[in-house]
């Protein structure tokens, strides 16, 4: 008796308890937080916003919240890549923008091909060069990323003569059709978000992505190429990010310069409440989905009941969540803590 | 902890790094203060610095608590919304009189400070999440105190603080050096300090050689919030305006930047203060050459990722083996 107390003293310093039946069941409420947490508080609020709140149980309202919230979504898609790697990406928001600018440009220069092609291409070099940064470089994600976001946005600003032009996109433009309608962008999100999903769950990409969130030390050992995989999520952040915009200027028939300020918090907060750690190696694709949609009807009813505060009150109520949340992952998953 | 390399020549590089990540931003300020005046004598003048310093004074005085936090190996991405919130509280509290709306704004500070180092200390959440979390509520709960349109502050006291000078030199000037020497003797000469870096080495050890980690860090946090809300004073007695919705966009960043070109390494352990000054007056130096030249600002922006990005390599050689 005394003696396993001992072992149970030593071992809780050292870090290195056995797992005792109030562990497992720790482990089993942060697992179910984790998976199952966003998808049923947005049941819950969709519940009892069609009871409580007139007006919101309308196709046409579901209809505004999906397709406002289609081409933002694919930010934290991408995001949720970069978070279970144990990275962040904090150059989402400029890099949207950057992908509308250029995708605007491309239209009224060169046509609908020029216009797909080059915030693609230009967003995925810059991601790329943000994840070769850091993973040859080893510099710290967030302030590559960081330099990325005020980079992005002054080659924007640059292109746009500091913003006071915006190029329209010709109104013939074959490019437009890629925005049209409300079903053409829901169907896109959701087309990217399954792929998502089969990328992460179901090739060698997602799986070594897991391990190198897990333990970064550990995944290179066991022979993964963790640089090259680190490497490509930033450039598929990157690519999201600036096809996103691309196909918000398609919408938005123009490249608006002083759009994407702050997508990245959103998209970071939209992840983590979702269920991914923010230390990485888990997460899923489905639980950052209905974690946008959930940011996305609280904007919805606070666009309703709280209209004099508008979006302010939003940013509110994201910061409270996330650190809600946050709060409840750190307390749920301490049992690895050594002090 | 620099290797033990036998080469005469491996060694000198390892000094010549050292030294340049040391004193590197002061060389660099030398320079650049030399090639503008070269270029306009103009750019020496006691009005062109009076107006260098109006600019790099808040940024320096974030940056002096963001040094504390980044030696703690944490970082704080909320002072930019926490000198929102200052800005916002000061035209509520005006009534009482310029030194209460002062005195609540910092309040305001070391209470974010109290909820973000509590997080850390307390709940062990990682820095970044705790402070993003609180990046973003706090800009939103500061616009709703104040509405979205910015106020007039029309104080004498505020604004003297934000645009007077004594003997030619801003005053907020004047009290950044003594904030400089407040904590640079924090850091150096009392226990506090010593157990900041000793933390921001090996959390872990630190706990184990029992220092009181949490009440250092949730200090650290602090100190940084208020640090950051009388920045946030200095803006508003500058501008004559609250305007929270626009006030420390991008201040966490600028003050990273500072710390990191200061010669402060992001993995914690050492802090440098003086560097962490030099680092603020370097960038705001770059930015006035900059636009002395005509650069537009879009190119300002660019070149200032650049700078981040080649001092944070810079500062990793050492720190990060």
């Amino acid at each position: 008796m005394t003696e396993l107390a001992e072992v149970d003293r030593v071992n809780r310093r050292t870090g290195r308890r056995a797992a005792t039946a109030g562990d497992q069941r720790r482990e089993r409420a942060l697992a179910l937080v984790q998976q199952q947490g966003s998808s049923a508080v947005l049941v819950i609020v969709v519940l009892a916003a069609c009871l409580l709140s007139p007006g919101f149980a309308d196709w046409a309202n579901f209809g505004s919240i999906l397709v406002g919230n289609a081409y933002t979504s694919l930010l934290a898609l991408g995001m949720t890549f970069v978070i279970i790697s144990g990275g962040i990406d904090l150059s989402v928001g400029s890099v949207f923008a950057l992908g509308g600018v250029l995708a605007a440009w491309g239209a009224a220069h060169g046509g609908a091909p020029l216009a797909v092609l080059l915030p693609v291409v230009c967003c995925g070099a810059l991601g790329t060069v943000q994840g070769l940064l850091i993973t040859r470089a080893r510099l710290a994600p967030f302030i590559v990323t960081l330099a990325g976001l005020l980079f992005a946005r002054g080659f924007l600003q640059a292109m746009s003569n500091e913003g006071s032009t915006t190029y329209l996109v010709p109104p013939g433009s074959a490019f437009l059709a890629l925005g049209r309608g409300t079903w053409l962008p829901i169907l896109t999100a959701v087309a990217l978000f399954t792929a998502g999903a089969v990328l992460l769950l179901r090739t060698r990409f997602g799986q070594a992505l897991f391990a190198i969130g897990g333990s970064e030390q550990a995944a290179l050992l066991m022979g993964l190429p963790v640089a090259r995989t680190k490497t490509l999520v930033y450039a598929l952040s990157g690519l999201l990010a600036g096809g996103a915009g691309m196909l918000n200027a398609a919408r938005l028939q123009s490249g608006v310069t002083n759009i994407g300020v702050g997508y990245e918090l959103t998209a970071i907060a939209a992840v983590i409440i979702g269920g991914t750690l923010l230390t990485g190696g888990a997460g899923s694709v489905l639980g950052t989905a209905s974690g946008v949609l959930l940011l996305a009807v609280i904007l919805n009813l606070i666009g309703v009941h709280l209209s004099q505060y508008g979006s302010s009150a939003s940013d509110l109520v994201n910061g409270a969540f996330l650190a809600v949340v946050v709060l409840l992952q750190t307390v749920l998953s301490q049992r690895r803590r050594l002090y | 902890m620099t290797t033990e390399t036998s080469a005469a020549a491996g060694f000198d590089r390892d000094r010549l790094t050292a030294a340049l990540q040391d004193y590197g931003v002061y060389a660099a300020i030398v320079v650049l203060l030399a090639v503008n005046t070269a270029l306009a004598p103009r750019f020496l003048s006691l009005e062109n610095l009076r107006v260098q310093l109006f600019q790099a004074v808040p940024v320096l005085v974030v940056a002096l608590g963001m040094a504390l936090v980044i030696g703690t190996e944490g970082i704080d991405l909320s002072v930019g919304a926490v000198i929102a919130i200052a800005a916002a509280l000061i035209p509520l509290y005006l009534g009482y009189g310029p030194w209460p709306a002062v005195a609540v704004a910092l309040v305001g500070g070391a209470a974010s400070g109290l909820v973000g180092g509590g997080l850390v200390a307390f709940a062990r959440v990682q820095p970044i999440v705790a402070t993003l979390a609180l990046m973003i509520g706090l800009r939103g709960l500061a616009v709703i105190l104040n509405g979205a349109t910015a106020k007039p502050v029309n104080d004498p006291q505020i604004g003297g603080l934000g645009l007077d000078s004594w003997l030619g030199v801003p005053e907020m000037a004047w009290l950044a050096v003594v904030l400089v020497a407040v904590v640079a003797f924090l850091v150096r000469r009392t226990t506090f300090g010593r157990q900041l870096t000793a933390i921001g080495d090996n959390r872990a050890a630190s706990a184990l050689a029992g220092l009181p980690v949490r009440r250092v860090l949730l200090t650290v946090y602090v100190i940084s919030g208020v640090l950051a809300a009388f920045a946030g004073v200095l803006i508003v007695g500058h501008g004559g305006y609250a305007d929270p919705a626009n006030y420390g966009l991008y201040y966490e960043l600028s003050a990273i930047t500072a710390v990191v070109v200061g010669g402060t390494p992001l993995s914690g352990g050492k802090v440098r203060v003086l560097g962490t000054a030099a680092g603020a007056l370097f960038m705001q130096l770059i930015t006035a050459t900059l636009i002395q030249h005509d650069v537009k600002s879009s190119y300002e922006q660019m070149v200032e990722a650049v700078i981040i990005v080649a001092a944070v390599y810079a500062a990793r050689g050492r720190a990060g083996r």
